[in-house]
């Protein structure tokens, strides 16, 4: 009995203790919150966007100035040649580079060209007009692909050499990895594009969708990337499919675009349709690949905002309620986003796969 | 849209689609194949021994029923070897029967025909001493004859008499 009293007169001063401390501090940081409110909105921005060198985390140190603990990447821009230093040279946009006769400036996740002070000129609406050179650098975020890349070159070699040792029988992972290869052949190769044709789109759908969830996975890691969230990837990855869809289509499905009525009516008649029909089809060429690369974008991006925003909470609130409560929210997010991760790549390679059973039809029944 | 087109980096894109192409084709030639290919020869493989072991059932199957047949025939030629050995059994009977009766039946007529003859003979012998006894008594009666009439004639009812010709 007493002892569940000092247990509960513990208890009730531990919850005493905490709210005066969120009281007091709630009264002092009614200025602070809205900087820490900027504040985090700029950090979730530059969070999301791709950067130069493999940072970690930063922080600001007593005599305010920004630490940055990361690994520098190499920069690589075409201005009248190539150009190539490390990024740790750009110093996070709080300097100018001088590269030879030639000044340049890191702003709001860009290379511009400058003078020697740094000036960045806008026109009207706010856009930048110095000149940005081309800009082929090695960023976190191909670092990552490059990281996720060796990955499944290992991982999947050794399936393969495993079925060369064992006589056919995955060993290790790969017994992870086999059913799903497995799935993606039998459940959304063979139904999309028929038992004749799947086999040689295999290679396609396997890589896009192990790559895709493999990057969506490490976006969940604390590395912080977001490389699936980037639009100028999901851009290459829907490219691949609108360029496979149509140097891989028959007969049948061009005929089906530019003339989708076929014989069931005269030509006559079908011209004036097919003034609107024919730029649908065509528009709806384009329209498949882009919603896939729509998708994935706003998709990931959209989780890393959420789950970010959340923890980000937990610094607004800086309550004994509100940070447990956020943090609870974020780790529930973060398991809905370890579905989300696996549901993207699976909806982008269905639908590529559906496109290219579109794509590889030939006789056509309706 | 603007947002997009500005957060858009060739730099980028140019990376993801050189490591992507190559990781594709990489992978493809040391992954995808030899992994492909090892699944589909495992499921053929699979697939194979299923259907062999079904064949071999079919063949147990049939083996069994051929059998079954086989056994069923051999039974049905016992039974007809039975009936057969039966019928030769009551056959061979029957005709021994009939074969002893012929026997018994001439043995027989020939011990009625041997009484007979016998018979016939002992009659025959009969007659021959009734006639000599005849003969006897016809000589002590002419004998008697001679003494006397009346004693002849007594002589003769004594003879007749006591000679019973029956």
């Amino acid at each position: 009995m007493r002892k569940i009293l000092s247990k509960t007169n513990y208890l009730f001063s531990l919850v005493v203790i905490a709210l005066f401390c969120s009281l007091s501090t709630q009264a002092k940081d009614k200025e602070v919150s809205k900087d820490i409110k900027v504040e985090i909105k700029e950090y979730i921005n530059h969070h999301l966007k791709d950067s130069y060198d493999f940072s970690l985390f930063s922080y600001t140190n007593n005599s305010g100035e920004h630490v940055y603990i990361g690994i520098p990447l190499p920069v690589i821009i075409w201005d009248n040649g190539i150009k190539v230093f490390s990024s740790s040279r750009l110093k996070h946009g709080e300097a100018v580079t001088k590269l030879g006769s030639d000044y340049y400036k890191l702003e709001h996740g860009k290379i511009y060209k400058t003078d020697s002070v740094g000036t960045i000129s806008y026109d009207k609406e706010n856009h930048i007009t110095n000149y940005a050179p081309l800009d082929l650098s090695v960023t976190k975020g191909v670092v990552s692909m490059l990281l996720i890349s060796f990955l499944m070159f290992y991982i999947f070699k050794n399936l393969a050499e495993s079925y060369r040792k064992t006589g056919g029988l995955p060993i290790g992972i790969g017994r992870f990895f086999e059913p799903i290869i497995i799935y993606l052949r039998d459940d959304i190769a063979k139904p999309n594009i028929g038992e004749k044709k799947y086999s040689s789109y295999m290679s396609f759908l396997l890589t896009v969708f192990f790559f895709i969830w493999f990057l969506n996975l490490l976006g969940l890691t604390p590395l912080g990337v977001n490389v699936t969230g980037n639009i100028a990837v999901t851009f290459g990855l829907a490219l691949l499919t609108f360029l496979i869809t149509n140097f891989t289509g028959t007969r049948d499905y061009w005929l089906h675009i530019f003339d989708p009525l076929g014989s069931s009516m005269k030509w006559s008649s079908k011209i004036l349709l097919y003034i609107v029909l024919i730029p649908i089809e065509l528009l709806g060429l384009i329209i498949k690949p882009f919603s896939l690369l729509i998708r994935l974008y706003a998709n990931m991006q959209a989780g890393h905002i959420v789950i970010m925003s959340i923890i980000g909470l937990m610094f607004v609130f800086k309550s004994w309620i509100g940070s447990p409560l956020s943090f609870g929210l974020a780790f529930a997010i973060a398991i809905i986003e370890l579905l989300v991760a696996f549901l993207q790549a699976y909806i982008f390679t269905m639908l590529s796969a559906l496109y290219f059973g579109f794509a590889s039809e030939e006789h056509e029944s309706h | 849209m603007e947002k997009l087109i500005s957060e858009f980096s060739l730099g980028l894109f140019f990376w993801q689609s050189a490591i992507f192409i190559g990781l594709l084709f990489l992978l493809k030639k040391f992954a995808w194949k030899p992994i492909l290919d090892a699944v589909n020869e495992r499921e053929t493989s699979i697939k194979d021994a299923l259907s062999s072991a079904e064949e071999a059932r079919a063949e147990m199957e049939k083996l069994q029923s051929s059998n079954q047949q086989i056994i069923k025939e051999a039974k049905a030629e016992k039974e007809a070897l039975l009936k057969e050995a039966r019928k030769t059994k009551s056959e061979l009977i029957s005709s021994a029967k009939e074969e002893a009766q012929k026997e018994a039946q001439k043995i027989l007529s020939q011990a009625q025909e041997e009484i007979e003859n016998e018979k016939r003979t002992a009659v025959i012998e009969l007659k021959r001493q009734v006639g000599s006894i005849a003969i006897n008594i016809a000589e002590k009666v002419i004998q008697k004859e001679l003494e006397s009439k009346e004693k002849q004639i007594q002589l003769v009812d004594q003879l007749l008499k006591d000679t019973d010709l029956k």
